[in-house]
């Protein structure tokens, strides 16, 4: 029997197919929906701090707004007894969830500030959460700004966010780094216990007909996968953590793919959104199939089997493959170059 | 027993012992009583019980007269049930009051007492409501201020259930009912000790009941109706005895002590005023003080005005006195005195014919109003009464107050005369509605009043726009109990909020000798003195004032606050005054802030945290030089070329100085001139839009949407250009009828509200930077000086005339006509005024509008300055407000007037046949009016007719044609053909009027009828009518309306003669074009029902526009159009004018406060309700589909 169990942030998980942050997980039934489809852990939707911050700026601004003008309507609104405002819904379907299900439940945190990161996660691990993602989606349009001070930001985000939890902590970044690999390292060596590559930037489209910047989600195809894909490989052995490949796993063959440079889960959300939650079993079907024919007993024999420490030709994962790849450009036999 | 003190004002003092003390309430809202309600509505929301345990049930009803009925309903049935109104809501109940009282029921309405709408209306107060409420046979106790309004809520509970009567327990609209007090709270246990339950049992077992069936209230014959009438005597004579019982039980629970008429004062005064009310506080503390000073003076409290107790007047009242001066706060025209003036008289002729009275002599009695719609009644005030009383013969029948030189009614007073403690704080707060003044200083009241043993009271003037408001908060804090229902006048502090007022009005007038002035100034501390104007400087240095400054704007944005700098100032106004030590005020400021904002969130909290950390780092002393250097002076109120009545009456009101009018400077009969908003520059927005014409499409679109018509265009000519001062823009015009034209677009700078509706609905990007337009905003204050210049001319330049070369069927050519609906009090981006403003464009010049009570008739009519205005040929819209509830029926009477006086005038011309040429009067009797060159055209006619009239009649004719001549001169005007406007809100058409609406677009005749749909009573602060979509929080509907909204359109289609469209300018501006000019050529009655988003709602008002285009993308707003014409051509009227929906509805309404509220709140409720309203708006699509289709 082909053992496909993994561990992931200090746990034992039934299978490495977990589903990423995505409005999957808005609910406890979708939660529900997920482990019956057979996933291993669920990542949750994200808490986004400045939504929070937006909901009670708004509700603070609107039962204000135009209140004590004008002798025959003082205010425009009844005040209600409380507000559901804050991380409480959030972390209610955290301990609801803790309650339903048996897979781990791993919270995602998505803050904008130093205070606000501490603090949620300090929430989310008092809501009965196994683990946390933390999630650092930072654009750095400030031309003072250098890299070594977003570096410092990250540092500093995931030391105190560590300090303040004991529940283990995966970081989520993006690729666009001068020093992936330095970044990597200082984030592990500061608390992560698991790092998640890569986060997916929207990156935002334009309307020509409206002459407006159009931002709208597309789901992440295959080739997303192999930045994450390369960066896995490379850090493998050579930065003590936990890894997770996101952005662009659709099939079996992708989550094989992550396994075998190293990751210890390979995350998904595009896939399941576009064909359903069928698609965890179909895949976790495949990838048995697929090992059992080529003789792999476990996903543990598997891991890391083709990271560049153990690849027959490191060179592969870097600037030689670049140079061969260029190389290997053959114009369309219909003489058509583009 | 310990009691709490709480601060809070009347409306709530009334509220909590009514809401403790039923099982039933009806509510309607009415200005001032209107919080009654809310209060009412949001603790049953919550669940509170009343003594009894169980939750009172509240019901909003659709009118007064409803409320009334479902009172008398419920009290039939035996439930406790109570309402709460005012002003022309009581005049509605009193069919009803009639009815409970002869039924001897046990009920207390309370009345927040209102003036009643005459030559003007009034929201403000006094006790003509009340009084013409008088004979239902109802009791009425009179309460003086918010602990009375505690105290009488209760006793009045009390005694009606023991005598049977029903109550009206009266209390002064806005200065009982919005002052804010600190009181004793009365306690479960207290109001259970005054209710005794077998009373209340007993109440209940007369209530109707199919097991113990009775019939009660026949229809009685002259053989019994008199007899019967009288059988009530005894208990009507039983009342003052069982009030004076339940007051004297309430002294023993309490310690407060009342009469039914309380004297205060000298027990040898020969000299006694009687009042009740508000009134009656100042009195007492200014006989004090007359006492102290060795005056022998009194005053009557009177409490229990209804039944009248004669014999207990007289028992109140010394000896001693030898005039009696009675103070009504009511007119009665005609009327050989006012009511109390009356009574007392009465009382005291019956006293001395029965020995029953005190006096050795008859006193003289004479009577006098006062305190008409709030009028200020002051210390100096009754001292001038008290003069006049000393004379040998006073004057009766006068007024105070006021100077009348018409009829010389008015006493004269020293207004310098004081009495105020030298021991109280007594400041004064100039604010912004915007900035958050009002709601610091109620925050600063609760915070002393709660938290100190210092008294305190808090009263608050507000303006009479909606955009812009200026607030005036008036604070006292003491050590002893106050008793001064007046403004400040001597104050101790003044802060000034905004910078601005300084030029504007005189906001140190009423700061005494050696006052604190604090300043919210934008500029370092070192600058402030020379930034202020001269008179300020000099008024500073003479009554040597101690002056603060900062820059709390500053710290506002730094800390996050935006525009409101409640907190700032609040932090200052308690360092430097010193009501309590810094730390602790500090803390106790956080404590208020946390108690207020604390449910809205941490982030919320924190930020008003940080502004009050950051206040005193800003916070400067400035040092004053010993004379004023300024160069400012104070600009005039109006410009020079502003008429006359504008000069000397209109700038009297905008300077604030209104109260200096004498009474022969008003119209005898509320008839005022148009078009006064143009000479009020308010200055009020921060941005205001620039015009780039490079970028400029010219689709109109902008001007049509503007709430407040300050963008405008024009086409005109090369040489009219001629002139154009430097830096006037233009370009080619670009109309294919048009050519060689050049066309401008202007911005009345200084009328903008900078809301930037015009920004968001322009279709024009810059293709160089496509995050500008052809309009964009810019800071308002470097555009104004040259922004003043460009409007002045543009105002000039000819208009494009309305039936030469264009056809004004289309936004675009829309824009062209000149708006004869300007610079209202409208808030900033309202979405009622550009309805109002495209009818003043296409039809004002021939209108006649009947304005329901409402938003629109306050943007509308609210003095000092109104909003419609007349073109260059004098012409425009003729505009009057009758009532809420009785609009549709007053336009009707306009419509049946036009059509009278038509007939008769075209019967005119016939009789008149030898002398009118024939060719004329058939063209005038068939005169095709259709479009604007018909009405021209007839126009022309009816001026020669009436300049050929006019010729004849100067004539002699002979003496029978003589008369006919005349009529017909007095009546040609109407052959021109006239456009009947019936507008208001939803409140009126879908609840108070509907009933009225129905009847007048059943009869047929050609009235056009707005409905400007906000979904809420907007302008009584956004209760819920029959519009109110289900889901939506509003006041009376706390926890969402858990009903769909009425479809008025179909109710009305269903006649099938009425012309309807539902239209929304943001989903689709030519579409409402369309209906407007359909609807107005119909020859019958037409109902446009126009979305209106709302501040209400809860958005960002300059998306109001997306909003609509969202209500009718998700199918909640379909556009549509029933024209009963296409039926004669075979076509289906009911054309469904917006596509399939194609969003879900939750993309629509969350993004509206009103919406988002349940779902913070109670989000499984709000989903249910959003399942439910998609559901019913999908089958509300499909049926309106379904109708559309058929053959």
């Amino acid at each position: 029997m082909t053992d496909l169990t993994t561990t992931y942030m200090g746990m034992t998980l039934k299978n490495p197919i977990v589903p990423s942050a995505s409005p999957l997980s808005y609910t406890l039934a979708g939660m529900r929906q997920l482990e019956d489809a057979g996933a291993a852990a669920v990542v949750m939707h994200s808490l986004f701090e400045e939504q929070i911050l937006q909901e009670s700026h708004h509700l603070d601004h609107y039962l204000h707004y135009g209140i004590e003008s004008y002798a025959e309507a003082l205010n425009y609104f009844p005040e209600q007894s409380s507000y559901s405002i804050g991380p409480d819904e959030y972390l209610n379907l955290i301990a609801a969830a803790q309650r339903a299900l048996d897979i781990p439940i791993i919270a995602s945190l998505n803050g904008v500030s130093s205070g606000g990161w501490v603090k949620y996660a300090q929430y989310i691990e008092q809501a009965g959460a196994d683990g946390l993602e933390l999630n650092i989606y930072y654009i750095p349009t400030d031309p003072a700004m250098t890299g070594a001070a977003v570096e410092e930001m990250y540092v500093n985000v995931v030391r105190d966010v560590r300090q303040s939890i004991s529940i283990p902590l995966a970081v989520k970044i993006s690729p666009y780094f001068s020093a992936t690999a330095n970044i990597c390292y200082r984030l592990a060596a500061h608390g992560a216990n698991a790092l998640v590559l890569f986060n997916r930037f929207y990156q935002p489209d334009f309307d020509l007909e409206q002459l407006e910047v159009a931002p709208h989600l597309v789901l992440s195809t295959p080739f997303a996968m192999r930045v994450a894909l390369r960066w896995v490989a490379i850090l493998y052995g050579r930065v003590q953590a936990d890894y997770a490949i996101t952005n662009g796993v659709r099939s079996s063959v992708d989550v094989l793919k992550a396994i075998m440079a190293g990751a210890n889960v390979a995350m998904m959300a595009s896939e399941l959104l576009e064909h359903g939650l069928r698609r965890i079993g179909e895949i976790e079907q495949e990838m048995r199939a697929w090992m059992e024919a080529h003789e792999y007993e476990s996903v543990q024999m598997m891991r890391g089997s083709m990271s560049q420490q153990h690849v027959a030709e490191p060179a592969a994962f870097e600037r030689a493959n670049y140079m061969k790849v260029l190389r290997s450009w053959r114009p369309d036999p219909a003489g058509v170059l583009f | 027993m310990t009691r709490t003190f709480v601060t809070i004002d009347g409306n709530e003092a009334a509220a909590y012992v009514a809401h403790k003390t039923n099982e039933v309430i009806a509510i309607y809202p009415i200005t001032p009583s209107s919080p009654m309600g809310e209060w009412a509505d949001q603790w049953s929301a919550e669940n509170k019980v009343n003594i009894w345990g169980t939750t009172p049930l509240v019901q909003e009803m659709q009118a007064e007269g409803g409320a009334a009925g479902a009172v008398h309903g419920a009290l039939q049935t035996g439930a406790l049930t109570t309402t709460f109104t005012a002003s022309q809501g009581l005049l509605l109940m009193i069919p009803n009051m009639y009815k409970i009282a002869g039924e001897l029921t046990s009920t207390v309405f309370h009345i927040a007492a209102r003036s009643l709408a005459a030559q003007g209306l009034s929201i403000f107060g006094d006790h003509s409501d009340v009084m013409a409420a008088r004979s239902a046979g109802w009791a009425m106790l009179f309460a003086n201020s918010v602990q009375e309004v505690m105290d009488f809520a209760l006793i009045t509970q009390a005694a009606t259930l023991q005598a049977r009567v029903p109550f009206l327990h009266v209390f002064d609209g806005f200065r009982t009912s919005h002052e804010v007090m600190k009181v004793e709270q009365l306690s479960d246990a207290d109001i259970h000790a005054m209710i005794d339950d077998d009373l209340v049992r007993s109440h209940r077992a007369r209530g109707l009941s199919p097991d113990r069936p009775v019939l009660r209230g026949t229809a009685q014959n002259p053989d019994v109706y008199f007899q019967a009438r009288e059988t009530v005597n005894p208990f009507y004579l039983a009342v003052p005895g069982i009030v004076q019982e339940k007051m004297d039980h309430f002294a023993g629970l309490s310690g407060r002590s009342y009469k039914l008429f309380d004297y205060v004062g000298a027990a040898d005064a020969d000299r006694v005023i009687v009042l009740m009310g508000s009134g009656a506080e100042t009195a007492e503390e200014t006989v004090n003080h007359l006492v102290a000073q060795g005056e022998k003076v009194g005053v009557v409290k009177v409490r229990l005005y209804r039944p009248f107790s004669g014999v207990h007047l007289l028992a109140a009242l010394p000896a001693s006195v030898r005039v009696l001066a009675a103070l009504d706060r009511t007119k009665e025209p005609g009327a050989t005195g006012e009511p109390l003036y009356q009574d007392i008289v009465t009382a005291v002729m019956e006293g001395m014919a029965e020995g029953a009275a005190p006096f050795a002599k008859l006193p003289r009695i004479i009577g006098g109003r006062y305190g008409l719609s709030s009028k200020e009644f002051t210390p100096a005030m009754i001292k001038g009464i008290f003069d006049e009383m000393k004379k040998p013969h006073p004057k009766n029948h006068f007024t105070i107050g006021i100077d009348d030189d018409v009829t010389f009614t008015s006493l004269a007073y020293d207004p310098d005369f004081g009495i105020e403690a030298r021991g109280t704080v007594r400041a004064l707060f100039w604010g912004l509605g915007a900035d958050g003044t009002v709601g610091a200083n109620k925050n600063s009241i609760k915070i002393i009043g709660e938290e100190t043993p210092n008294y305190a009271q808090g009263y608050f003037v507000y303006d009479s726009k909606k955009s812009g408001a200026r607030t005036i908060s008036h604070l006292r804090f003491g050590p002893h109990p106050i008793h001064r229902a007046y403004l400040i006048h001597t104050a101790n502090f003044v802060a000034v909020h905004q910078f601005g007022f300084l030029e504007r009005y005189d906001v140190l007038a009423d700061a005494e000798p050696g006052a604190t002035v604090l300043l919210n100034a934008p500029f370092p501390p070192d600058e402030v003195w020379d930034a202020l104007p001269r008179p300020v400087q000099r008024q500073i240095i003479a009554k040597k004032l101690k002056l603060y400054a900062i820059d709390a704007y500053r710290v506002a944005q730094e800390t996050g606050m935006g525009v409101r700098i409640n907190t700032i100032m609040q932090t200052c106004f308690f360092a430097i005054s010193g009501v309590l030590p810094r730390e602790e005020a500090i803390a106790e400021i956080k404590k208020a802030i946390y108690k207020t904002y604390g449910k809205r969130g941490e982030a919320v909290v924190q930020k008003n945290y940080d502004a009050v950390d950051a206040t005193l780092a800003h916070l400067h002393p400035i040092a004053l030089p010993d004379r004023a250097g300024s160069l400012l002076e104070l600009p005039p109120v109006v410009p020079a070329e502003a008429p006359p009545f504008v000069q000397q009456v209109t700038a009297m009101m905008l300077a604030g100085r209104g109260d200096e009018l004498p009474v022969s400077a008003l119209p005898v009969d509320g008839t005022y001139p148009t078009g006064t908003t143009q000479w009020e520059k308010r200055n009020i927005a921060l941005e205001a839009p620039v015009w780039d014409p490079e970028v400029c499409i010219q689709c109109g679109k902008c001007v049509l949407v503007c709430p407040h018509a300050v963008i405008r265009s024009k086409v005109v000519g090369e040489e009219a250009l001629a002139a154009a001062p430097a830096g006037f823009l233009t370009a080619p015009a670009r109309w294919k009828e048009l050519p060689d034209l050049r066309y401008t677009l202007q911005v009345a700078v200084e009328d903008c509200t900078g809301c930037a509706l015009c920004v968001e609905v322009c279709p024009a990007k810059n293709k160089r930077m496509v995050g500008r337009k052809a309009i964009n905003m810019a800071p308002q204050l470097p555009q104004r000086s040259q922004g003043r210049v460009h409007w002045a001319f543009f105002r000039d330049l000819p208009d494009f005339p309305r039936h030469d070369g264009l056809t004004f069927n289309n936004v675009k050519n829309v824009q062209l006509l000149e708006p004869l609906f300007e610079f209202s009090g409208a808030c900033a981006g309202c979405g009622e005024t550009p309805y109002v403003k495209l009818l003043s464009q296409l039809f004002g010049d021939r209108a006649i509008i009947a304005n329901a009570t409402g938003c629109s008739s306050i943007y509308g009519g609210n003095l000092p300055t109104t909003p419609w205005t007349v073109n260059k040929e004098g012409r425009g819209p003729a505009w009057s407000n009758s009532l809420f509830e009785d609009n549709a029926e007053f336009g009707f009477g306009m419509r049946l007037t036009l059509d009278k006086q038509g007939e008769y005038a075209r019967d005119l011309i016939v009789r008149l046949g030898d002398l009118i040429p024939p060719e004329l009067a058939a063209a005038l009797l068939a005169a095709e009016q259709s479009d604007e060159a018909g009405i021209a055209a007839q126009r022309a006619r009816v001026a020669q007719l009436k300049s050929l009239l006019e010729a004849k009649r100067l004539a002699h004719p002979a003496p029978d044609l003589q008369p006919l001549i005349s009529d017909l001169l007095s009546l040609a005007d109407v052959l021109v053909k006239r456009s009947v406007w019936i507008v208001g809100g939803d409140g009126w058409a879908y609840d108070i009027g509907y009933g009225g609406l129905d009847h007048v677009l059943a009869q047929g005749r050609d009235v056009n009828v707005l409905v400007l749909d906000t979904e809420v009573y907007s302008n009584t602060g956004g209760q819920a009518s029959k519009a109110t979509p289900l889901g939506a929080v509003a006041k009376f509907a706390a926890g969402g309306k858990p009903t769909v909204k009425k479809d008025l359109g179909r109710m009305a289609m269903n006649y099938g003669y009425v012309y309807v469209a539902q239209v929304a300018m943001g989903a689709n501006d030519a579409h409402t074009v369309r209906a407007f000019l359909e609807a107005e050529s119909y020859d019958g009655p037409s109902l446009i029902i126009a979305y209106s988003h709302c501040i209400a709602h809860g958005i960002n008002m300059a998306k109001g526009l997306e909003q609509q285009k969202l209500a009718m993308q998700t199918g909640y707003w379909p556009l549509y159009r029933f024209d009963p014409r296409r039926q004669a051509e075979g076509q289906n009227p009911l054309q469904l004018d917006a596509g399939q929906p194609k969003l879900p509805l939750s993309d629509y309404i969350y993004h509206e406060a009103r919406y988002r509220m349940l779902l913070q709140s109670n989000p499984d409720v709000a989903k249910r309700f959003l399942d439910e309203a998609q559901a019913a708006i999908n089958q509300h699509w499909q049926t309106y589909e379904r109708l559309a289709s058929e053959a």
